[in-house]
């Protein structure tokens, strides 16, 4: 009937009608489906800023090597609290302008972490500043490139009133004396990044994550060990903490204080170290702000922060217990109200 | 007392077992019954590693299909000794009713007839050896050849119009200047795996470079080679000429102005929004579309000329992919359904489409007509190729998603692509068997040839290649794989160990028939090697890499560990990276060898084509 060997129109229509047909079932319809989605009641507008720094992702590829979806699998639970939904990408995923579609942000490639989540797990400006202008200053492993033409070198005396001032160490500067300033992009950039947090879905069922099928151990239970037991306080440092204060405890001179020899870590008092982490500190004009942990961090996690702290680099001042903890949390809840 | 109660206790246990077991099926039911069926972590820990499976899995069907071929020789061997012996019993029954006096003379002639030995001298009797026909092409007293054996040449010039073998020259000159360059790229990237600090400059930041190398590679090197060979095809299958050079010339600007605008704008950090292999923003993609479309229309036009009635195989791929390939560039680009996840569904499909319904169509297509005419026989089989064909557009189109498992896309669509992936199985199997029918009995030919090779790996990459992608759809090792650098050896294994090895076959079989130059046997040897070893540390650095990555992942490892843990499989992968940008240059210099005007070369005898592709 079709003669396809002999007949050229019938074989090319054919396989134009058939492609495209389909395309149309596998492509072009659930496009359009998944294109209605709606945003959460949650989600706020993203800023004019935001926008910009989205640009400046989009523009520098950040998506060839960095995810934005939280699978529904469990060991994506590290990037996020729920695996992503389509309304997720409501704001992010706009056609950008007549140039330029909407951006593949959920990525293909983890060659670096997914940022989902980053503005939860990484809050500090200062943080990414200086990640952004050479990465190897706050992670030294990590084979992400600087971005340092973000970044202005500066004499001192050019450097102005307004000018954001990344505290990069000595060593990275063409003079001693020079100041690294921030351009606007990355400005921007970090705005975006900083922006980056999964909106809370108190509730819903449909976006559990499957859970794995490896055996959990059991915690030991607290009531009969006599003392609590603590999770692991040098797995939760390094995943909330080491980015700053560095693996091993020494800070980056000029921009997150050491933790080592330190004398809030190690007074018998535990108050100022337990505020700090809890609400944050931008007390010392040298180092940069940090931003409060209260709400990420339980007070167990905070005791076995604290008492790693307290434990390692050559410190030794006695170990924290979750209830000693508790009773500081207490306290600040009730000085802010 | 004590003996009853251990009889009895294995009864029980007896009893107990079957209950676990009815037990542990039930638990297990709502298990099945959610989503995903979820692999036990122990399983693939203790499991001796999925790379080993695989590599033996593809080892294991090699020797199996060499043993089918051995038995289906075997067979035939069975039926000539039948007729052999058919023919003995008809001999005997003639010897029944001869004379004594004429076996004798029958047997006594038989006897010398059997025990005839050679003395040696039988060709040479005396005097100078004298090559009157012009058959020996050359000799040696000192037969010690120390380092490789040497290839057939490639004896004939086929006389093609001049239009044709320089538009044939071109585009294939372009598509090495972007092999070159592109993995040049290429390489530079995988470098600043060791050393991220090795440039400080916004153009050649490791985001804005990465699609260069990509895009270069796609729709420069591999896109202009695939139409400069199709031309060759089109005219040749269906003996005509070309409808119009003009027409395909433009093509060859506009193809190489969307490259180098396209490039210029993706370093200086204009690209469309960062999907793998659409970052050519669409004013400048325009330019490659158009020139789809122009090449599709002349190719047409060819193929309505043709002198032939029938459409031969290789122009059925060809005009699929180029039919297939519009359709993709515009349903990619245009605008209407692509905002939210309507992005992440197109970009799923057409990262896929582009790979299977561009490169592998129309490289297949390339492979239907060179390697049966560098083997010198027909096609093993037509029909073969023609199931391949449609079950390559069912299947191949539903896959792209693929891409996206456990993502927040639709269930439905990620089960299709994973349950369409394993149908690739059909295409794939069909087209290989072809065409390792057609090179059976050629064997030996494969090693006195120097373009056999390229095929050779080319298709057995095009099995392992495509299989292994099948079986990376499945969710269990989508588990281990995604988001690793087990994507990227996957993706070299088939752009490069297919597309680039079956169009260096389909170039190395062809220029020196249209040029009359040959290039030099050992740098086309050395060629072969350095891509092949280097494609190879390539490949198995980065899947073990990748395997291991995953799996640190999944134990919940720190991010950092596992960036630590890569780093030897980066060095391993640079250097193969560095075997394969090697032989590259290498194959420049074979292009120019035969390419380049040579006036005081003899030239090999000219074979005029009895067709009309001659005379125009």
């Amino acid at each position: 009937m079709f003669n396809f060997h002999k007949n050229l129109n019938s074989l090319v229509l054919t396989s134009f009608l058939v492609f495209l047909g389909l395309t149309l079932i596998v492509a072009v319809i659930p496009a359009f489906q998944l294109q209605k989605t709606e945003p959460l009641p949650t989600m706020l507008e993203p800023t004019a800023d935001e926008l910009e720094g989205l640009k400046v992702y989009v523009s520098e590829n950040c998506v060839a090597c960095h995810t934005q979806q939280v699978r529904n699998i469990e060991m994506d639970q590290t990037w996020g609290d729920r695996p992503s939904i389509p309304s997720d990408y409501y704001y992010s995923k706009q056609r950008l302008n007549v140039w330029q579609q909407s951006p593949s942000v959920l990525g293909s490639e983890r060659t670096g972490p997914d940022l989902t989540n980053v503005g939860k797990r990484q809050p500090g400006k200062e943080w990414h500043l200086l990640h952004l202008y050479n990465p190897r200053i706050v992670v030294k492993e990590s084979i992400m490139p600087g971005y340092s033409w973000m970044f202005e070198e500066k004499t001192p005396d050019q450097v102005k009133e307004t000018d954001v001032i990344v505290s990069v160490p000595k060593e990275y500067l063409s003079h001693p004396d020079n100041k690294i300033v921030a351009t606007q992009k990355a400005m921007q950039l970090v705005t975006y990044l900083q922006s980056l947090k999964q909106t809370d879905m108190p509730g819903m069922d449909a976006t559990a994550f499957i859970p794995s099928s490896k055996k959990k151990v059991a915690p030991a239970n607290s009531s009969t060990a006599g003392e609590a037991v603590l999770p692991d306080g040098l797995a939760l440092y390094s995943q909330s903490c080491a980015a700053c204060h560095q693996a091993n405890g020494e800070g980056i001179a000029g921009a997150f204080p050491p933790l080592a020899g330190s004398e809030i870590i190690n007074e018998d008092n535990l108050e100022t170290l337990i505020r700090i982490i809890l609400q944050g500190y931008d007390a010392r004009p040298e180092y940069g702000a940090m931003p409060p942990f209260g709400d990420q961090l339980s007070d167990e996690d905070i005791a076995a922060i604290t008492s790693h702290e307290r434990s390692s680099w050559g410190n030794s001042a006695k170990k924290v217990t979750a209830e000693e903890v508790r009773k500081i949390r207490e306290l600040v809840n009730l000085s802010n109200n | 007392m004590k003996k009853n109660l251990i009889l009895f206790t294995t009864k029980m246990s007896e009893k107990k077992v079957g209950l676990t077991i009815l037990l542990s099926c039930l638990a297990y039911l709502p298990l099945a019954a959610q989503p995903t069926p979820n692999p036990s972590t122990n399983n693939w820990l203790a499991s001796p590693g999925i790379i080993g499976t695989l590599v033996l899995i593809a080892l294991v069907l090699m020797i199996a299909i060499l043993i089918v071929v051995k038995r289906a020789s075997s067979i035939m061997n069975f039926f000539q000794r039948k007729n052999e012996k058919v023919t003995i019993q008809k001999l005997r029954e003639e010897l029944y009713q001869l004379e004594e006096d004429e076996i004798d003379e029958v047997l006594e002639e038989r006897k010398t007839a059997k025990t005839y030995k050679l003395t040696g001298d039988e060709l040479y009797q005396g005097g100078k050896a004298v090559d009157r026909k012009g058959i020996v092409s050359s000799y040696t007293n000192d037969p010690q050849n120390p380092l490789v054996d040497e290839k057939k040449r490639s004896r004939s010039v086929l006389q093609i119009p001049v239009e044709l073998k320089n538009l044939v020259v071109w585009y294939i000159g372009a598509a090495t200047f972007w092999l070159v360059f592109g993995t040049l790229v290429g390489q530079y990237l995988g470098m600043k795996f060791m050393w991220p600090d090795l440039d400080q400059v916004s153009f050649l930041s490791f985001g804005r470079l990465r699609p260069v190398h990509t895009n270069t590679v796609f729709w420069g090197w591999a896109s202009l080679a695939m139409i400069g060979l199709g031309y060759f095809v089109i005219a040749k299958t269906s003996n005509t000429k070309i409808y119009n050079y003009k027409i395909a010339w433009t093509t060859w600007v506009l193809i190489n102005l969307t490259l180098v605008i396209g490039n210029i704008f993706l370093m200086s950090g204009i690209n469309n929004g960062g999907g793998e292999y659409r970052e050519y923003i669409w004013p400048v993609m325009i330019m490659f579309a158009i020139g789809l479309i122009l090449t599709f229309y002349n190719f047409y036009k060819t193929i309505q000329l043709r002198k032939i009635e029938e459409i031969y195989i290789s122009n059925w791929y060809i005009m699929g992919a180029m039919v297939w390939t519009i359709v993709l560039a515009i349903i990619g680009y245009l605008p209407w359904y692509q905002n939210g996840l309507g992005e992440t569904v197109i970009q799923g499909y057409y990262m896929h489409q582009g790979v299977g319904m561009w490169f592998m169509t129309f490289t297949l297509g390339l492979v239907y007509y060179y390697l049966p005419s560098s083997l010198n026989k027909p096609i093993y089989s037509y029909s073969l190729g023609v199931l391949a064909f449609w079950t390559q557009m069912l299947f191949y189109t539903m896959i792209g998603t693929h891409h996206f498992v456990f993502s927040p896309l639709p269930w439905w669509l990620q089960t299709v692509a994973i349950v369409f992936s394993a149908g690739m199985f059909i295409p794939v199997v069909a087209g290989t068997t072809n065409f390792l029918m057609t090179m059976r009995g050629s064997w030996n030919d494969i090693s006195k040839s120097y373009v056999l090779p390229f095929f050779l790996v080319g298709v057995v990459f095009y099995f392992v290649g495509s299989t292994q992608g099948s079986l990376q759809a499945f969710r269990f090792t989508n588990f281990v794989w995604h988001f690793t650098d087990f994507n990227v050896a996957h993706s070299h294994m088939t752009m490069y160990g297919i597309i680039t090895f079956l169009l260096w076959a389909a170039i190395y079989a062809l220029l020196p028939k249209i040029t009359g130059n040959e290039p030099k046997q050992l740098f086309v040897g050395v060629h072969f090697w350095l891509a092949f070893v280097g494609l190879f540390a390539y490949m198995i650095s980065l899947m073990a890499g990748g395997t291991l990555r995953g799996l640190s992942w999944i134990a919940g490892d720190t991010f950092i560990t596992s960036v630590v843990l890569m780093q030897p499989y980066w060095v391993w992968r640079a250097i193969g990276g560095t075997l394969m940008f090697i032989s590259h240059l290498i194959f420049a210099y074979n292009f120019y060898e035969m390419v380049r005007e040579r006036k005081d070369a003899a030239k090999p005898a000219v074979v005029p084509m009895k067709s009309t592709l001659a005379n125009v």
